[in-house]
């Protein structure tokens, strides 16, 4: 019986195999930045350990930066110290730093990527959930906590036992104006913030296959937000083009035997997965979430729905979801006024979303009474946006291009939502609280953000979409 | 080196009957910014548990007194959302040893495994029948034993087994460690990186 893509990559990783043991995974690349490692390099320092594979570990700062007058010394003291205290590990145990200042700075899985560090076959871990982006790549990629960073570290490897495996299907054509964070958030939306929880899950399918590296990153990173230990897609072309030529991406020889075996990266035809679902592209809306988990997503025509529709055991926390969120039964979202815009995360913040968003600002005005924070995902993307003068578009628009990080996606930093303040947002979480206290997230693409920073209302960016645009 | 350990626990609990509970609620962001791994109790369910002048608010379980123990009773999918391990030791550093759901998120599961905190998974009705019997009575004495893998309610006898990694509850019984355990194997280790 065939492979799926996922075993294949697995097997190759697998360091030993016991019964009634899990497996230990070796791990090609960890990724660390400055809040979930502390502890970890701490117990390294009470157990006398070294790192093992220092060269296989890649430091950045990331969750605790401000986007504004990055060359000045962080002043919330806490942050600073966090910053401080991954400096003084990542010298002390020989680890590669892209600090603040360094050119390759920026959150953690918008580098990676960018770098040529993650490739296809490969297996990533980092201490951050959103470590399934990397899976876009035809790779495993996985988030772990902080005893497990701590294991990497000591070990280059990790005990895992084998997830699941699903399937999910998108095909046909996208309508205007839809794109990768519609399909993702829609998907959610379908079998519920649980719903891929066991799982790795491989997205296929001619609409996932039509995607750019870009829109295919968005989609791996929200899994998590279903559950799923990680999402992975299959090398193909445009996989193996977005690699070729990046900084630490093979070279010469090197570069035709990865691309050789990149190649036979694929879940065979014969292959059995644990659960396939199928869903159809032309079906999926511009998604908005109403609630506080991401699989509380509708399309943004319909209403948000009634509590009587909901399972009878879920309908306390429902109601107390709407009552959050400023909302009620059957409302239809349309037209209701925002406050902030957020467009960046690592979910939207890569050189692609800042280029389709400053394409659709052109020439137009955010509204007086909100706020934008476009906050591009690392120091490469905005100077590449700078190169290409989008900042000025975003100038001319009323708000400034800022700097690199993590920013409202946690509000780790200074970028936090007011409390009651709506925030139309394309980062990957909705939670109550998670923007700055009592704040309320609606997810949403970043055409969809766009287009609310415009009118200052939920808008359908369809409607504001000409006949050639964003086809 | 060892971890906490867990065998046998016989407590009352503290119900939470909440779906869909996140990491994020558990212990928000602004709270991760700490370097070691200590005090983390105080800030658990922070935005549920103080107001906007750090007011303890009355109607949230953990500020009413009727209720205490060391299990966590939980609506399903708890642990949701963010990787953070501050989640954990949150809970732990609070005073729980177990907590009890009808499904858990998988970072979550493990790092609760790797800090000696003990996520017990049940049916849904079983669940009902907890939070039932501690609504009853707010001194329903839930009994775990892990050798055994079953859960109880005292008062009424009624008990379920649970599911739990043979690897990972020898780890919980006897205080072993994972990296010990991986590290005891670094020559296999050495022979795959020569491949």
């Amino acid at each position: 019986m065939g492979q799926t893509l996922f075993d294949k990559i697995w097997d190759a990783h697998v360091v030993s195999s016991k019964d009634g043991f899990p497996d230990i995974l070796y791990i090609d690349t960890h990724f660390i930045h400055e809040v979930t490692s502390p502890q970890a390099f701490d117990g390294l320092r009470k157990r006398g350990l070294p790192v093992f594979r220092p060269k296989q570990t890649v430091a950045t700062a990331d969750h605790n930066v401000p986007t504004w007058d990055q060359h000045l010394p962080i002043k919330e003291e806490l942050s600073r110290y966090q910053v401080d205290m991954l400096t003084k590990n990542c010298a002390e145990f020989g680890v590669e730093l892209y600090g603040l200042g360094h050119p390759y700075q920026g959150i953690v899985h918008v580098i990676g990527p960018e770098l040529g560090i993650t490739r296809p076959g490969g297996t990533y871990v980092c201490g951050d959930s959103h470590t399934s982006t990397h899976g876009a790549f035809g790779a495993i990629a996985f988030g772990i906590g902080t005893s497990q960073v701590e294991q990497v570290l000591a070990t280059q490897c990790l005990l895992q036992s084998r997830p699941k495996r699903m399937k999910i299907e998108v095909n046909g054509k996208l309508q205007r104006g839809v794109g990768a964070k519609d399909i993702i958030l829609y998907i959610i939306s379908k079998i519920s913030a649980a719903g891929g929880t066991g799982y790795a899950v491989e997205y296929a399918g001619d609409t996932i296959r039509s995607l750019s590296m870009e829109g295919r990153m968005t989609i791996c990173n929200m899994s998590i937000e279903m559950g799923a230990r990680c999402g992975l897609i299959a090398p193909d072309e445009t996989t193996i083009n977005y690699v070729k030529g990046r900084e630490f991406a093979p070279k010469g020889e090197e570069w035709n035997k990865a691309e050789a075996y990149w190649k036979t990266l694929y879940s065979d035809a014969d292959a059995q997965f644990d659960s396939v679902l199928t869903f159809n592209a032309a079906d999926i809306e511009p998604m908005i979430t109403y609630g506080t988990n991401p699989g509380m997503g509708i399309g943004i025509t319909k209403h948000v729905p009634n509590t009587v529709d909901v399972d009878p055991t879920e309908q306390r926390s429902y109601a107390n979801s709407l009552s959050y969120m400023g909302l009620h039964d059957d409302e239809s979202l349309l037209g209701k006024p925002i406050d902030y815009v957020f467009i960046g995360s690592c979910t939207n913040s890569r050189i692609e979303d800042l280029r389709e968003v400053a394409a659709f600002f052109k020439g137009k005005q955010k509204a007086d009474h909100v706020t934008v924070w476009v906050v591009p995902g690392s120091k490469q993307v905005q100077e590449q946006a700078i190169a290409e003068g989008l900042d000025k578009v975003f100038e001319s628009a009323g708000f400034p291009l800022r700097e690199p990080g993590c920013s409202a996606c946690l509000g780790m930093n200074e970028d936090k939502i007011p409390a009651g303040r709506y925030c139309v947002s394309t980062s990957n979480r909705n939670f109550e609280g998670r923007q700055g206290p009592n704040s309320r997230t609606i997810l949403a693409s970043p055409l969809t953000a766009a287009a609310a920073a415009v009118t200052g209302r939920i808008t359908d960016v369809r409607e504001m979409l000409s006949e050639s645009e964003f086809a | 080196m060892s971890t906490k350990t867990f065998k046998h626990l016989k407590s009352t609990a503290v119900p939470l009957p909440i779906e869909n509970i996140d990491t994020d609620q558990i212990i928000p962001a602004r709270f991760l910014k700490a370097t070691t791994r200590d005090g983390f109790g105080n800030n658990l369910f922070r935005d549920w548990r103080f107001d906007e002048d750090d007011e303890p608010k009355r109607d949230f379980v953990l500020n009413n007194p009727t209720y205490e123990g060391k299990v966590l009773v939980a609506g399903k999918n708890f642990g949701c959302g963010s990787s953070r391990e501050h989640a954990a030791w949150a809970i732990a550093d609070y005073g729980f040893d177990a907590v009890v759901s009808s499904f858990f998120a998988d970072i979550f599961k493990g790092n609760a495994l790797n800090n000696g905190l003990l996520p017990v998974q049940v049916s849904d009705a079983f669940l009902a029948k907890i939070f039932d019997a501690i609504y009853a009575d707010k001194d329903a004495q839930i009994e775990i034993d892990l050798e055994a893998q079953i859960i109880s309610i005292v008062s009424s006898g009624e008990e379920e087994s649970f599911e739990i990694n043979a690897y990972k509850k020898a780890c919980l019984i006897n205080g072993y460690d994972d990296i010990d355990y991986v590290l005891s194997n670094k020559e296999l280790i050495e022979e795959f990186e020569k491949q």
